[in-house]
C-alpha cells in the first residue's frame, strides 16, 4: 500500500506492529493505542520514532497528554463513508496544536483526499496504487474553498473581504 | 436574487470537473459501484426503479427566469420533456442517462445552478420559506443566512461523510412555511429585546419511521454565532451519532436518546472550546452576502388598481385571485402560487414547455424571479396588481392557474412505486384519483384548507405524517396497502397525525379519503373551522367511526 506524504509518495519508515507482537529494538513504529496505553513510558522512552494508531471512536483526552512527545497520529477510517476521523484530526490540530505526522489510513480513497488535507490530514495510505499515482493532480482540482480550517487555505469569504478592502481603498 | 461570484462560479465548475472524471473513471471500472455510488449521491445521482433519477438543488427556492429556462432545456435535451419539483426545494429529473450527466450539470453549472449534496450523507440543500423577502411582517430576509449556510455547508471538510443526511431549514415569520420543526436543525430567525438579530434553534426533528418534532436546543443564537453553533451541532453529532444501523442514524435518534438536555449540553461544551476558528459572522460579512442579493425596484401602486375591479366581474378570476394570490409586502404588489397540481396530474411536474412559459411571464410580471415552496408548487413573487387578470389568462392557458393551492387537492405526493426503488405502494395515481373525486372546484373551496400527504414508503418523502390527512404506503402479503392518519401539521404548531385504524387496500383508498371529509363537513361547527382544528377539538374517534362502521 503506497504512502503518500509531502505530495509525494514515498518509503513508510514506519512499521505497524500488531498487538501481542514483539517490539524491533529501534526504528519508527506505529503501534494501536491500546498497546500505547498499556505503558506509553515504555513506549516513548524507547529509541526510534513513535506513532499510535488512534481509534475513530475513542475519545482524544487520552492521547492529549502525549502529543508533544509522538512522531505520528494515525486516524483511522474503517470505511470511507465514516468519517469520524474528520472531526479528529481538526481537533488535533487545530484545538491541540499537534503539528506532527498525521496519517489517514483505512479506505483511503482518492476523492477524499481534498477533503482530509483540509482537516489537516498530511500523509495517507493509499489504498489503491493508481490513485497515490493521482495525488498531486486531485489536490489542484479546487481552487475555491468556503470554510476556514486549520489548513491556512484562505476561504471565500476571506478573498472578498479582501477585495471590498481594495477596492474601497482604491477608490 | 444572490448573484454568483467569480468564486461561486468556479467552484462549482470545479466540482463539474471532478464528477466528470468521476463517471470517466465508473464507466472504465477504476471505480467499483460502491465506491462510484457515494461519490454520485453527492452529486444527486441515485439510481431509481428504471433510469437514473437527477436532484437538483435550488437553494432557499429562489430561481431566475435564466435557470428555469436551464432546467427546461435539461428536460428537453436529457430527459423525456419534463421535471419534478420536490418537498425540499429541489428539482428532480428521471430519465437521465450516467454518461450524459456531467453534461447537465454543466448546462447549469453555466446558470449557477448545481446538485451538489442533494442526496448522500451530508449536508443538504438549505431551505427556506418561498415567500422569503416578499412576505408582510417579515422579521427580515431570510435568504442571506440561508445563502450563508448554503456557502458553509457546501464541501464541508469535517461533515461530509455524517451518519446520515443533515437537513437545514430557515424562517424568518411567524407563519413558517419552512417546515423548520420537522428538520434536522430548524432556526427561526427573530429579533431580541435588544433589537439584534438571532435564531431560536430547533434540533433532532424530523420524519420517516421514527418521526420527531424538533425540541428547542438554545432559544437565542446571535447571528454572527450562527455558523459556530451550527458547527458544534455537527461536530456532536458526527462523532456520537449512530453508524451501526441506517434506521437510527439521523441526529433525532441522537437527540432522543441522550435526551434534549444532555444533548445540549454536549453542544454547548463544544461550542465552548471552540473559541474563536474564524466562524464569527461580523456585520461587515453579513453585509457583504447581503449587498450581492438585489431586490426589485417597486413602483408606488394603488391598492386597487382599476384592471383588478374590472376583473372583478369574472368569477373564474375571481375565485383564482381568492385562492392563489396572497399579500406582498409593497402596496400594489401581490405574491402569485403557481398550482403544479392539476385534475388529475402527479403533484409538482411541470414540463420542459410550461418552465419556459413561467420563465418568459416571470420576466413579464415578476422581476424575473421564480420560487419554488416545499408544497411541490411554484410562485412568482412580485406581481403588481394591475397584471393580474393578463397574468391569469397566460398561466391559464398552459395549465397553472388551478385555483387549488393550499385545498384538497393541492397533494404532497413522493413519486412513490412508479419510480422509486424503496417504495412499497404507488402515490401518484393515488393523488391523481384523489384530484378527479374533487375536481369540482366549489366544492373544493367549501371544504377549505386541507393538505393531503401521500408517502409510498416509511421513509416519508413525501411527509404524510404532517398531512392534515397522511397516506402511507404499505405492503401486505404483495398488496398495496395505505395507512391513513388525520390531525397533523408541517407548520409552526407542527405535529404528527394519528393513525385512525387498519390500513386499506389501493382500491378504497380515494372512497375513505371522500367518507372522512363528508364526515368533517357533517361535524365542524362553523365554515371557518378548518378540518386540522375539527380533527384537535374531536379528536380521530368520529372520523374512525364514519370510515371503518361499514368496512
Amino acid at each position: 500500500m503506497p504512502l503518500v506524504k509531502q505530495g509525494r509518495i514515498t518509503t513508510d519508515l514506519f512499521v505497524h506492529i500488531a498487538d501481542g507482537t514483539e517490539l524491533p529494538g529501534d526504528g519508527s513504529i506505529l503501534v494501536p493505542a491500546s498497546r500505547f496505553l498499556e505503558d506509553p513510558e515504555v513506549l516513548l522512552k524507547r529509541a526510534g520514532k513513535l506513532g499510535v494508531i488512534w481509534p475513530n471512536n475513542r475519545d482524544l483526552d487520552d492521547l492529549v497528554p502525549y502529543l508533544g512527545r509522538l512522531a505520528a497520529v494515525a486516524l483511522v477510517f474503517p470505511s470511507f463513508r465514516d468519517g469520524r476521523a474528520y472531526s479528529q484530526a481538526r481537533l488535533l490540530r487545530e484545538r491541540h496544536g499537534y503539528d506532527g505526522e498525521l496519517r489517514a489510513t483505512g479506505q483511503v480513497l482518492r476523492d477524499q483526499f481534498v477533503f482530509m488535507s483540509r482537516a489537516g490530514f498530511d500523509a495517507f495510505e493509499v489504498r489503491k496504487d493508481f490513485d497515490a499515482d493521482a495525488f498531486a493532480a486531485t489536490m489542484k482540482s479546487y481552487s475555491v474553498f468556503y470554510q476556514p480550517t486549520g489548513d491556512g487555505r484562505v476561504t471565500a469569504l476571506h478573498r472578498r473581504m479582501q477585495l471590498r478592502h481594495s477596492e474601497s481603498a482604491g477608490q | 436574487m444572490y448573484a454568483y461570484d467569480e468564486l461561486d462560479r468556479t467552484l462549482i465548475n470545479e466540482r463539474v470537473s471532478e464528477f466528470r472524471d468521476q463517471v470517466k473513471r465508473r464507466l472504465s471500472g477504476e471505480l467499483t459501484e460502491d465506491e462510484f455510488k457515494m461519490l454520485r449521491l453527492q452529486n444527486g445521482v441515485y439510481l431509481q426503479l428504471h433510469a437514473y433519477m437527477f436532484r437538483v438543488a435550488i437553494p432557499y427556492g429562489t430561481l431566475s427566469s435564466k435557470q428555469m429556462r436551464a432546467f427546461a432545456r435539461v428536460a428537453r435535451r436529457y430527459d423525456r420533456g419534463y421535471g419534478h419539483f420536490t418537498t425540499r426545494q429541489n428539482i428532480q429529473f428521471n430519465w437521465i442517462k450516467l454518461a450524459e450527466l456531467p453534461d447537465a450539470l454543466a448546462d447549469l453549472a453555466e446558470v449557477g445552478i448545481h446538485a451538489m449534496q442533494t442526496s448522500g450523507n451530508n449536508m443538504r440543500n438549505v431551505t427556506s420559506d418561498q415567500w422569503a423577502g416578499v412576505a408582510p411582517g417579515e422579521v427580515e430576509d431570510p435568504r442571506i443566512w440561508s445563502e450563508i449556510l448554503r456557502q458553509h455547508t457546501t464541501l464541508h471538510p469535517e461533515f461530509s461523510f455524517l451518519p446520515r443526511k443533515f437537513k437545514i431549514a430557515i424562517t424568518a415569520s411567524e407563519h413558517d412555511r419552512a417546515a423548520i420543526k420537522v428538520h434536522d436543525i430548524g432556526l427561526r430567525l427573530y429579533k431580541n429585546a435588544e433589537g439584534e438579530t438571532g435564531f431560536e434553534v430547533l434540533v433532532g426533528g424530523g420524519l420517516g419511521r421514527t418521526p420527531f418534532i424538533g425540541k428547542t436546543i438554545k432559544p437565542f443564537v446571535h447571528g454572527r454565532d450562527i455558523l459556530s453553533y451550527v458547527e458544534a451541532i455537527l461536530r456532536v453529532y458526527n462523532q456520537y451519532g449512530r453508524r451501526d444501523n441506517i434506521y437510527k442514524a439521523r441526529i433525532k435518534i441522537l437527540v432522543h436518546e441522550l435526551g434534549i438536555e444532555k444533548f445540549s449540553r454536549e453542544v454547548e461544551e463544544e461550542w465552548k472550546q471552540m473559541g474563536d476558528v474564524g466562524l464569527t459572522l461580523d456585520h461587515s460579512v453579513v453585509e457583504e452576502v447581503r449587498s450581492r442579493f438585489s431586490y426589485p425596484a417597486y413602483e408606488k401602486l394603488p391598492h386597487m388598481p382599476d384592471e383588478l375591479k374590472q376583473a372583478a366581474h369574472d368569477p373564474l378570476f375571481e375565485r383564482w385571485r381568492r385562492n392563489s394570490v396572497f399579500p406582498h409586502k409593497a402596496q400594489g404588489y401581490s405574491i402569485v402560487t403557481l398550482s403544479l397540481k392539476p385534475v388529475g396530474g402527479p403533484p409538482g411536474d411541470a414540463t420542459a414547455d410550461q418552465m419556459d412559459a413561467v420563465a418568459d411571464l416571470a420576466d413579464k410580471y415578476s422581476f424575473g424571479e421564480i420560487r419554488v415552496g416545499h408544497e411541490q408548487n411554484l410562485c412568482l413573487p412580485h406581481v403588481a396588481k394591475r397584471d393580474l387578470p393578463q397574468l391569469w389568462k397566460a398561466l391559464d392557458r398552459i395549465g397553472l392557474a388551478t385555483p387549488n393551492v393550499n385545498l384538497v387537492t393541492d397533494i404532497i405526493a413522493c413519486p412513490g412505486l412508479d419510480y422509486c426503488s424503496l417504495a412499497n405502494a404507488r402515490s401518484i395515481p393515488i393523488a391523481q384519483e384523489l384530484t378527479r373525486r374533487f375536481a369540482n372546484h366549489d366544492t373544493a373551496e367549501l371544504i377549505g384548507r386541507l393538505h393531503i400527504n401521500i408517502s409510498g414508503c416509511i421513509n416519508a418523502c413525501g411527509h404524510h405524517h404532517v398531512g392534515h390527512i397522511g397516506i402511507l404506503g404499505v405492503e401486505k402479503n404483495g398488496e398495496e396497502f395505505y395507512q391513513i392518519t388525520i390531525g397533523g401539521r408541517a407548520d409552526e404548531g407542527a405535529q404528527m397525525g394519528t393513525l385512525i385504524g387498519p390500513a386499506i387496500p389501493y382500491a378504497e383508498v380515494a372512497d375513505v379519503i371522500e367518507d372522512i371529509v363528508e364526515a368533517y363537513l357533517a361535524l365542524r361547527d362553523r365554515p371557518e373551522e378548518l378540518f386540522v382544528d375539527a380533527v384537535k377539538r374531536l379528536g380521530v374517534e368520529p372520523f374512525k367511526e364514519r370510515v371503518y362502521a361499514t368496512r
